[in-house]
């Protein structure tokens, strides 16, 4: 009965709709969103579009809000409502009158659900009453939806609408739907025609699956000819990007690992602590972003939510620095000259930590958000995708390296800790306070594992379990680069992380992980010192 | 008595020697009989998990001890004993998975389980012989040995010391982790082998076969001890100490640094495979986990509670951990690891050659102590 | 007074003295326990910590309640690590030391497997939360979680429904280990029975954790741009999740381009991810904390209490350990004894009003009748139920789509008495 009422009226409005953008009766406007509730997608599909045939432009902000989830059929009275979000119940507004209709709590609601098919048609519906709006940018979106469905009736509303459009970024975006939709008609010169215009446009692999039938058995030798050169062209792109976009990944995986491994390459490399608790390190790191960024929820408004990871670097290098400086003053100095003893001590100290941690935040994952500015790519290509959150790793990466070079090179406290690891006893001698110094470095190799943790909490889980994730691909960093040695960390980890994409596209993922292993134990045959050994008589100690 | 039997003999002094036999006997008589012949409440009764618990830590010791003897004597620290003490298990695993038969739940007698799940047709070839108990045999002593050589030959000829060692036993074992995870290679990835029925025809959920492979395992902690203190008795012995506290030297006076090291390392996966072995029937169960490098450092610390180079000592830290472990896993179950973690700690502060070191350094205090004492009567 | 009277007075008195005496005697009596068997440290914790709050929070209710069989109901919680072979030395601690009457716990099934011969040799009993990959079916276990038919066949029958977008070619995304496996193969299975090619169907599988998933998210990407509808059916296991997600929201992959289907991701591992970017994105279960009934308002309301935190979400394993208790104290109930055989027979037919709003039957197979719902991930990190089936579904312990286990029958009572047989056991 609901259904057969929604085609009845479907029918009535598509004859109202004769005039476009002219509201109709509220009566019949009202009966057209109540259509709108009934059971079954396709139902509500077939609903959507009979009210956006009503032309009527109440019609639009109904269709958005459906599609965002926030359409409400009030449970006292059956009446369709516009519900937002406040606080915990949900603010209403009349989509008739537009009047506000105070609020009510989620209960007292249905909501109309939506999935995903009903989403890709109401964008398409959407699509076609904004395919005239004044915003140029809206009217690129509406030619994306409209063009995913390649129907004969959209191809007429794109026809229509390329007829007033004047933007010139829009024409052409319009052109190319159109030829992808012409590719199969009829006419050869059509079919020639649309290839070319492909050709001047995107070489991605969408356009490729469009074209290679035809380049495989076209009728027309001419069209054939086209469509191959075309394919051939995309297939040669496709290779150029796929090669960069390996790298690209090797090197974000790289930088994921020299993250990881530079505070490790203080504690271990330079100081010699077999620092089992650095993973630990890296986990308070992230648990401090965690807890800035709720601070930044609960304390500030929503508009600078998004610095809040900016905050947690500093918040997080003294947070796991203060931890390591506690761990060296109360425990590892009694250690010192006994390296092996120091992996049994950090080891402990680290099932402390994680016990710690799952007492005060409790076992499961926990949720830190990529800032705004974080999400999302940047297509640098067509189909070279560079996420921004792995272009931000590599550059921070990188940035935390140079910083912590710079810091050894020209601080005093640099030179004093190379000071100290060259010849203790002279360093004594020369006045500089030893068991001082020797705190801070490993609190600043303990700090920069907790700024890595705050990055790598962008690209994985926050768990208490998080640091023995990379303790392992850690050491083998340190090891492979050359201990004590921050050149050989980066060199370690990139070429670590690059040999390792390039093999997974072959070998797997396991596999890959397992041949690098392979890889390194073989290498270090060679050169039992790593990458870049240190010289001399430090290097036997 | 020929001159081996005296030098066996020479290994342990009297009291050692009792001491050696006491141990022995309570761990391979008495806990047996008081678990079979008195009745369940009387306060002297062994229940059954306890010997089973018990059956466990006899195969953790003998882990320790083997990896005692390389690190403690030779001074190299291998992260990835767990290697071969699981290499032997799936060894063990691969037998008792053959002695199934027509008994797993797809009742095919020529595959196991597992295999006829994922499609594979037939056995592959590293299957073959492990219906036999001597393939078998050959094989938990012989495929840890192998690696270790490989293994130990490469690193050992490059000179390859200290922690670099450490760091590529320890890729070691997580490559072989990881390659066990996988489904492809035909050892039963992620779950391993279990569901095992019976070995050498006697079924291993009954109370006599647990015993007979508790006392199995006694006796070859035993033996394992015995060969360890002969081969650290041994001139070879003396040589590696010296290789542990300056290797450079040695290689300049003329031994042969690699070739002792390699020996003692084959030895030591060897012991550890047989610790695998006898591992793998108690619990029912083998799988990658086993190879962790989390569980090869958790080997290296039971040896270091009980204090490193001492062997007695490796046995006594794998009972004291595990022991520790299994109490603290059932009557703390929240803040175990807080436990456990502090008492890592807290030997290395202060026991730093462990609990067996805690006895001498008792002895020193009390000595001066006693010193003390005498000196203000003289005084 | 006559001597009727005093006759009588005297009956009365005896006979409060009587129930005083019983009462007595019950409030006395040993408290029966229980064991809890779920990881609390180690990488399972996770997950397993939340079951071991969801089985306290039964037994506390159990107890406000007056107790089992008028003696109080003791939880023995202990820390298997997410250690294999601990988990089997645990579970005959707590057979034999602790004598408790059921055991809830395990989630991974190796820790299964593991405890397996345990629960057999002492005959104990085990109830088992989690979606599983089937095949097996112990005397000594009873499996509250979906079998594969509960939970994959029809996720995918959705998919390929003009509702779910009538999808054409398949991404089966998996953990390298046995459930993924398990579910592919019956999968594969399933789509080619329905005249799926087989280029179609790409099968891809990772390690555990793995955390780099930048050229797998590019290869489906590749496999997607064939113009064909695709969708992605995961069974990436537990911690991989996170950054698998992470990565397909950041390389734009919308719900309405691929959709994800998994099997393994609730309400509780949503709870870690940011969800904004991945609405529309699907995942089936037997409930979900989004059901709209009295049940389960009251079930929220009770873990919210219990946990003293309104922010904690519920989710199906949950359920599973919610139906698994209510079921066994009816059949203990029933039984008027905690004896494993008594209850095991009892456990039979008994029916559980659950949170998601069904009647859930125990089979003679030792697995449940379930419904199955589809929901789509929210914003907010709920899920909107987009399908569910009218009525529960049995499950299957042993598939029909792998030959090998097509043959067998799982009927533990006359005449099969059985787990895996292809005869019955007792002729009739």
């Amino acid at each position: 009965m609901p259904r057969l009422a929604a085609l009845f009226f479907a029918l009535l409005l598509a004859v109202a709709a004769a005039a476009p953008a002219r509201a109709v009766d509220d009566a019949v406007f009202a009966a057209a969103l109540k259509g709108l509730a009934v059971e079954g997608f396709a139902e509500k599909t077939a609903a959507a579009d009979a009210l956006a045939a009503t032309g009527d432009p109440r019609a639009l902000p109904v269709l958005r809000a459906m599609a965002a989830g926030n359409l409400y059929v009030r449970k006292a009275d059956d009446a369709p409502v516009l519900g937002e979000r406040a606080g915990r119940d949900l603010a209403l507004t009349d989509p008739v009158s537009g009047a506000d209709l105070g609020t009510a709590a989620s209960r007292d609601l249905t909501k109309i659900t939506v999935n995903n098919v009903l989403r890709t048609a109401l964008a398409a519906i959407i699509g076609r009453l904004e395919i005239a709006d004044p915003d140029p940018a809206r009217r690129r979106a509406a030619v994306e939806s409209i063009a995913r469905d390649s129907t004969p009736e959209a191809a007429g509303v794109l026809r229509a609408a390329l007829e007033h459009e004047a933007d010139p970024g829009v024409r052409t975006l319009m052109e190319r739907a159109l030829a992808r939709m012409s590719l199969a008609s009829p006419d050869a010169a059509v079919r020639l025609a649309a290839v070319e215009s492909l050709a001047g446009g995107e070489l991605s692999p969408q356009v490729r699956a469009l074209v290679a039938p035809l380049a495989e058995s076209d009728a027309d030798a001419r069209v054939r000819d086209a469509a191959r050169d075309l394919v051939e062209r995309i297939e040669l792109r496709l290779m150029i990007v796929d090669i960069t976009l390996n790298l690209f990944q090797g090197l974000s995986l790289g930088s994921v690992l020299l993250l990881a491994a530079i505070g490790l390459a203080i504690t271990f490399g330079v100081m010699g602590v077999i620092n089992m608790a650095h993973g630990e390190m890296i986990m308070l790191g992230a648990y401090t972003a965690f807890v800035v960024q709720e601070a930044f929820r609960a304390f500030l408004p929503d508009g600078v939510f998004g610095l809040y990871l900016i905050v947690s670097i500093p918040a997080a290098f003294l947070v796991a620095g203060a931890v390591g400086v506690a761990l060296e003053r109360g425990i590892i100095r009694f250690l010192y000259g006994r390296p092996l003893e120091t992996l049994l001590a950090t080891w402990g100290i680290s099932l402390m930590l994680q016990q710690v941690v799952r007492s005060i935040f409790g076992a499961p994952n926990k949720e830190v958000a990529n800032p705004a500015w974080m999400t999302g790519a940047w297509e640098a290509l067509p189909g070279l995708v560079l996420t921004w959150n792995r272009v931000a790793i590599i550059v921070f990466a990188l940035a935390v390296l140079a910083a912590v070079a710079l810091a050894l090179r020209y601080t005093a406290f640099g030179l004093q800790m190379r000071a100290v690891t060259q010849n203790r006893s002279m360093a004594a001698g020369m006045g500089i306070r030893t068991g001082w110094v020797d705190a801070l470095t490993f609190g600043l190799g303990s700090g920069i594992a907790g700024v890595a943790g705050v990055a790598l909490s962008q690209v994985g889980n926050v768990s208490p379990n998080l640091g023995q994730a990379y303790i392992v691909d850690s050491f083998m960093v340190v090891v492979f680069g050359g201990v004590g040695s921050l050149w050989g960390v980066l060199a370690g980890a990139m070429s670590l992380g690059i040999v390792n994409k390039i093999l997974e596209p072959y070998a797997g993922a396991m596999l890959g992980k397992i041949l690098v292993l392979v890889f390194i134990i073989l290498f270090i045959q060679k050169r039992p010192r790593g990458l870049f050994a240190l010289k001399g008589r430090a290097a036997e100690a | 008595m020929g001159p081996l039997t005296s030098r066996l003999l020479a290994l342990e002094s009297r009291r050692g020697w009792s001491v050696f036999c006491g141990l022995l006997l309570v761990a391979a008589v008495l806990v047996p009989v008081l678990h079979l012949a008195t009745p369940p409440d009387s306060p002297l009764h062994v229940p059954a998990y306890m010997v089973s618990l018990l059956g466990k830590y006899l195969c953790f010791a003998l882990l320790a001890l083997s990896l005692d003897l390389v690190w403690g004597y030779a001074g190299a620290l291998s992260l990835g004993h767990g290697a071969f003490f699981a290499l032997g298990g799936y060894a063990m695993g691969m037998h008792l998975m053959r002695q199934i038969g027509e008994r797993g739940v797809y009742g095919n007698a020529g595959l196991p389980d597992f295999m006829v799940f994922l499609n594979w047709k037939e056995l592959p070839w590293y299957w073959w012989g492990f219906d036999g108990v001597l393939w078998t045999a050959l094989m938990i002593v012989a495929v840890p040995a192998a690696l270790a050589f490989v293994v130990g030959w490469f690193a050992f000829r490059s000179r390859i010391t200290g922690v670099y060692f450490s760091i590529i036993t320890q890729a070691m074992t997580f490559a072989l982790m990881l390659a066990f995870f996988r489904n492809e290679m035909g050892f039963g990835g992620n779950n391993g082998l279990t569901d095992f029925k019976d070995i050498l025809g006697y079924p291993l959920q009954s109370d006599a076969t647990r015993v007979a492979l508790y006392v199995a395992s006694a006796v070859m902690l035993a033996a394992g001890y015995l060969v360890a203190r002969f081969v650290v008795a041994s001139k070879l012995g003396r040589v590696l100490m010296a290789i542990r506290d300056a290797e450079s030297r040695v290689r300049f006076l003329g031994y042969d640094v690699t070739a002792a090291k390699l020996f003692v390392f084959t030895l030591s996966a060897v012991l550890a495979g047989i610790a695998g072995a006898l591992y793998v029937p108690q619990v029912g169960i083998i799988n990658p986990s086993e190879f962790s490098p989390a569980q090869s450092i958790e080997v290296a610390i039971w040896v270091a509670v009980g204090g490193r180079g001492t062997l007695f000592g490796a046995i006594l830290g794998a009972f004291t951990v595990n022991g520790a472990k299994s109490v603290f896993t059932g009557l703390a179950p929240e803040v175990w690891l807080f436990f456990l973690g502090g008492l890592f700690i807290l030997v290395t502060l202060f026991m730093p050659k462990g609990i067996v070191g805690l006895w001498g350094q008792l002895r020193a205090k009390i000595g001066e102590g006693v010193q003390n004492v005498a000196q203000k009567h003289r005084a | 007074m006559s001597m009727k009277a005093l006759g009588l007075r005297g009956l009365a008195l005896g006979g409060a003295f009587a129930a005083a005496l019983t009462a007595g005697i019950a409030q006395a009596a040993e408290p029966i326990k229980i064991g809890v068997l779920h990881s609390l440290s180690g990488t399972m914790a996770i997950s397993e910590t939340t079951l071991k709050d969801t089985i306290l929070m039964m037994v506390d209710d159990l107890n406000k309640k007056g107790g089992l069989l008028g003696r109080k109901v003791e939880a023995v919680v202990v820390d298997p690590a997410s250690n294999w072979p601990l988990f089997a030395e645990k579970a005959r601690e707590l057979l034999q030391k602790e004598k408790v009457a059921a055991v809830f716990g395990c989630w991974t099934s190796v820790s299964r497997k593991s405890v397996l011969p345990v629960f057999e040799e002492l005959n104990g009993m085990l109830f088992y939360p989690v979606q599983y990959e089937g095949e097996e079916s112990s005397r000594n276990v009873f499996y509250t979680g979906a079998a594969p038919n509960q939970q994959a066949i029809p996720a995918v029958e959705y998919l390929m429904s003009p509702d779910g977008g009538e999808v054409k070619r398949w991404v089966l995304a998996g953990t390298d280990y046995v459930y993924p496996r398990t579910t592919n193969k019956i999968l594969e299975a399933f789509l080619i029975s329905k005249g799926v090619p087989k280029d179609d169907i790409m099968v891809n599988y990772t390690p555990f954790g793995h955390s780099d998933w930048q050229t797998i998210v590019a290869d489906i990407k590749r496999f997607a741009s064939a113009g064909k509808k695709t969708a992605v059916v995961s069974t990436i296991n537990g911690d991989a999740n996170v950054p698998f997600y992470k990565e397909l929201a950041n390389q734009g992959i919308k719900a309405t381009d691929i959709p994800v289907v998994a099997f393994s991701v609730g309400e509780e591992e949503l709870a870690g991810i940011d969800t904004s970017n991945l609405v529309g994105h699907l995942a089936a279960w037997n409930y979900f904390m989004s059901v709209d009934t009295a049940e389960n308002d009251a079930f929220i309301k009770q873990w919210h209490a219990f946990i003293k935190d309104t922010k904690r979400v519920t989710n199906d394993p949950m359920e599973a350990h919610y139906i698994g208790f209510k079921m066994w104290t009816q059949a203990v109930q029933q039984a008027g004894t905690t004896d494993v055989d008594a209850v095991r027979q009892a456990m039979y037919g008994q029916k559980v009003r659950s949170p998601s709003g069904y009647d859930i039957v125990m089979n003679t197979n030792h697995h449940l009748s379930k419904p199955v719902m589809i929901g789509e991930i929210q914003a907010d990190g709920q899920f909107e139920i987009v399908s569910k089936t009218d009525a529960a579904i049995k499950a299957d312990a042993w598939s029909p789509f792998i030959p090998e286990s097509a043959k067998l029958t799982a009927d533990w009572t006359f005449p099969w008495v059985c787990g895996n047989c292809t005869e019955p056991k007792f002729a009739k």
